[in-house]
């Protein structure tokens, strides 16, 4: 059953929400401008930790929770809005800024509130030119309805969003890595401890969201913990745009409750509408290129956090691959360990030379024609050297592709073993990958 | 600073509260092999070769007490991931492992991922016989690479970063410590970085490049040999060379220096370390500035005034006029009748020396100065309440100050300006009075400015008020003769 009533997508229940007025009446800002004259900061955190918001950029971490870690006493605090959407098959914080941009920026006021910051910073993808400009026409009018600025509705509260576009680099997905390109830095992770909320951006509280997570808080607030809780799981509630991509008939962002199972998100033909070719789905990487693959047939694994972690992966951005029996995993993994080799930042070594080292090998083994039997121990412990020793998650992410496909499809890369030895290959991969829509 | 106690392999040891891993470990003999870790500097975390187990006493979360096993002893709960030991502060009751398997592997496989991309020109490399990375490979390494590829990364080999530093992108396995050095000690945040992945690479911001007169220490803790001088490379394989300790005379800092000698030759300046002086910097006046003693225009015989004319002599004839001549002095007119005067460039050894030797023949008529009789005593004053006997700079940070009066130590005393930075960041005050502003400034607590001429009334009115207020009985002490 596809929701009734959207929490984030709500230009489907809406239409032209999108524009400030039809959001405004709509019940949009009222939420905030409620919290700003009447409600204190610390009010509007014990709502949206009640209502068990948890973060929807990858990690899945309590919202309100991460709000508390702020410590006390302690200005200027940054709020800062995480749009560097890169994860492969991640595609919703565009859908979101696109068509409901007000109930992003809005949340980006509550939120700021909320942690007493009187700036926030909206960092973008530097790809994500026109989501931009949208957003900064929202800005624009916000300030103008006098939403934003100095001495808000004079409730003394005062508060500037600011949009800047980064230059296009995956880790500067990664929160530290995000500040220093912010401060005009190279974009490169921090070290861990100090956690931003407490020295953060320009080594000051930091507080930073994905942008769902933000676009969530609006809707908490203005109608209640009760009634954003009626969706999702007791430990996941609410909801999760999926962005459901790869073999499926209907690929695109779904808005559904936490807690229903892969099988309904493919083949519902609200959603997926099924396999295209009625092929049978033989990989499913759940929560993006980070995350570790499931095999078709766990299809009754419901999408949750706990239940994912349950089946060995991770919810992730929610960005569901789905690939059909076309597909070689080696093949597969070579693919996704490219991207990470391509972004890989350079600071540490094991992310920077195995990524490389991986790449090659598959490279060699998928499109060159040449494998041989030592690759494939070689390929274990390359990835073995890199698992758990990398500086921050992008190398350990790189781990998953190839850590996956030895696991779950060994008899793949003993066949490229055994072709190559026969001599029969012909120096080309047999079988590319399918165009991936 | 209070101690916590920490157990290194099997050895329990008290260390300082704030030590990292890796030095606790130094404490106990035990090398925790490091590339980006320098003990001057910041620690990175980024090369992963410092990776160790480490483990900390389980606390029961309801009475916060540590779980004890049934021997009476703390239960140590050894967290999951392998650590690195730069970034780990030491902690009550830590337990660290740096032998065990999962560790050899971690740092077998650090060190073959580094050598995937490391060129490995060690026979024409000057660093080789000194590196880290050579030796760290012999110790720790892989005996042969997996990687059967012929895939180094290849760069225009080598760039100049400056007229002195140039820099072999190939050989650079990116630890960052140049960078490092040069935006925390140094305060010349010229070098930075530029890409990324596998093409990540050392460059230089500043025009004209490398615009630091502190550049050459970057070769010395570079870990490789991708920051070579221009003043070294390719001169000499560095077991050829024999090193003879010797003091800076370029500034008053002092530096501690060796001269690396082929055979009679000197090769290079390098620092010798001394906390009480230059720890382990030198500047670039000093490590460079050394070409003038194989100049052709220098004198390098005695020569002896005969009918009119200098002419060689040798060093037995040179010294045996000069005693002739003393002695003759000594005998007509007495010891009171001779006199010294030594450089002030001089090091506090050779004055001491010389000093002696003129008590020896009976005269106690010795200066250094080089100015006119009767001009200011400054120089005096300072030797009694500025950096004398006993001054430890290391010692000075918070609850101390520092006053440099019209003084540019960048360009006078380099080192020293490192020194003060090192003051001043931890948390000393420092307060810079010049009549124009100079780089000190920036890390000074206060500036002060006073006109053209006017350093000396400057210090006159301050000694003024300080003799007026809470330090007179001690200043004036002090500053009495005898």
């Amino acid at each position: 059953m596809a929701l009734t009533e959207h929490v984030v997508m709500r230009e489907l229940d809406i239409p032209g929400i999108g524009d400030f007025d039809i959001y405004r009446q709509h019940g949009g800002w009222d939420a905030y401008c409620v919290a700003v004259k009447e409600q204190t900061p610390a009010a509007v955190v014990a709502v949206v930790k009640e209502a068990g918001l948890r973060g929807r950029g990858g990690a899945g971490f309590p919202t309100g929770v991460k709000w508390g870690f702020l410590p006390k006493g302690v200005y200027p605090r940054y709020l800062l809005c995480n749009c560097d959407e890169s994860e492969p098959g991640t595609f919703n914080n565009h859908q979101i800024i696109d068509n409901n941009p007000h109930q992003l920026v809005e949340g980006v006021a509550i939120s700021a509130y909320a942690v007493e910051a009187n700036t926030a910073y909206i960092y973008m993808r530097g790809e994500f030119a026109a989501a931009a400009r949208t957003l900064e026409a929202a800005i624009a009018r916000a300030y103008a309805e006098g939403l934003l600025g100095k001495n808000i509705l004079g409730s003394g509260y005062d508060l500037d969003i600011h949009v800047h576009r980064g230059a296009g680099a995956y880790i500067c997905g990664e929160e530290t890595a995000l500040m220093e390109s912010l401060e005009g830095k190279i974009g490169q992770p921090r070290l861990k401890p100090p956690f931003p909320a407490v020295a953060g951006l320009y080594g000051k509280p930091t507080i930073i969201n994905n942008v769902e997570t933000l676009t969530n808080v609006p809707m908490i607030l203005q109608k209640g913990v009760a009634w954003y809780r009626q969706f999702g799981t007791e430990k996941s509630p609410g909801t999760k745009c999926f962005s459901l991509s790869g073999h499926v008939n209907r690929p695109g962002n779904y808005e559904i409750p936490f807690g229903l199972p892969l099988r309904e998100l493919i083949y519902s033909p609200e959603y997926g509408g099924g396999m295209r070719d009625n092929r049978p789905v033989k990989i499913i990487i759940p929560g993006g290129a980070s995350a570790p693959w499931l095999t078709g047939d766990k299809l009754d694994v419901t999408l949750d956090y706990e239940a994912l972690a349950g089946a060995g992966t991770m919810l992730g951005s929610g960005a569901v691959i789905v690939l059909n029996d076309t597909v070689q995993a080696p093949h597969l993994a070579y693919k996704m360990d490219e991207f990470f080799k391509h972004e890989s930042c350079g600071k540490c070594t094991p992310c920077r030379e195995g990524t490389h080292w991986l790449v090659k090998t598959l490279h060699r083994m998928t499109e060159e024609g040449h494998a041989y039997a030592e690759d494939i121990p070689t390929l274990h412990s390359i990835y073995g050297q890199m698992a758990g020793n990398c500086f921050c998650l992008l190398g350990e992410s790189a781990v998953m592709p190839i850590k996956s496909a030895l696991r779950l499809f060994p008899q793949e890369f003993e066949q490229l073993v055994t072709q190559n030895g026969n001599g029969q290959h012909n120096g080309k991969h047999p079988i590319a990958l399918e165009s991936v829509r | 600073m209070p101690d916590v106690n920490v157990t290194i392999d099997g050895v329990r040891v008290a260390v300082p509260v704030g030590t990292n891993v890796v030095d606790a470990a130094r404490m106990v003999q035990t090398a925790i092999p490091v590339f980006c870790y320098h003990p001057r500097l910041k620690p990175a975390g980024m090369c992963r070769m410092c990776l160790v187990q480490i483990g900390t006493p389980k606390v029961d979360p309801a009475t916060r007490q540590p779980v004890l096993d049934e021997n009476g002893q703390p239960v140590i709960a050894m967290m999951p991931k392998l650590q690195t030991g730069c970034t780990t502060p030491v902690s009550e009751g830590m337990v660290v492992k740096t032998v065990t398997e999962e560790v050899a592997a971690a740092q077998k496989g650090v060190l073959e991922f580094l050598l995937t991309s490391h060129p490995l020109d060690c026979p024409v490399c000057d660093k080789g016989g000194e590196c880290p990375l050579q030796n760290l490979t012999m110790q720790w390494g892989p005996g042969k690479s997996r990687f059967d590829y012929n895939d180094k990364v290849h760069f225009e080999k080598p760039v100049k970063l400056g007229d002195l530093i140039y820099l072999d992108r190939e050989r650079c396995i990116l630890c960052s410590r140049c960078v490092r050095f040069q935006d925390d000690i140094a305060d010349d945040p010229v070098l930075g970085f530029d890409m990324r992945g596998r093409n990540w690479q050392i460059i230089s911001k500043s025009e004209p490049g490398f615009d630091s007169k502190f550049s050459g220490n970057t070769t010395d803790i570079c870990p490789v040999g991708a920051l070579t001088s221009a003043d070294f490379r390719f001169k000499a394989r560095v077991w050829e060379l024999e090193s003879k300790p010797a003091v800076c005379t370029l500034c008053p800092v002092g530096c501690n220096v060796s001269l690396d000698m082929r055979h009679d030759e000197l090769m290079r300046v390098m620092p010798r370390e001394n906390a009480a002086v230059n720890d382990i910097w030198i500047c670039d006046k000093g490590r460079f500035g050394h070409r003038f003693i194989a100049s052709s225009d220098r004198l390098t015989t005695p020569l002896i005034r005969r009918n009119g004319t200098l002419q060689p002599a040798t060093w037995e004839q040179a010294l045996q006029l000069v005693a002739e001549k003393f002695a003759a002095v000594l005998s007509s007119s007495g010891p009171q009748a001779v006199g010294g005067i030594a450089a002030p460039r001089l090091s506090n050894e050779d004055l001491y020396t010389f000093q002696k030797f003129m008590r020896q023949l009976g005269s106690d008529n010795l200066d250094h100065r080089v100015g006119a009789p009767g001009a200011p005593v400054l120089d005096d004053l300072v030797a009694d309440v500025g950096v004398g006997v006993g001054t430890d700079l290391n010692a000075l940070g918070q609850g101390t100050t520092v006053i440099v009066v019209g003084a540019d130590p960048e360009e006078e005393a380099p080192v020293y300006m490192l020194r003060l930075r090192a003051i001043a960041e931890r948390g000393g005050h420092l307060v810079v009075a010049n009549l124009r502003p100079t780089k000190l400034d920036r890390s000074a607590t206060l500036r002060l400015r006073y006109g053209l001429n006017r350093d000396i009334a400057f210090a006159r009115a301050l000694l003024k008020a300080v003799h007026e207020q809470v330090a007179f009985q001690n200043l004036n002490a002090r500053t009495q003769p005898g």
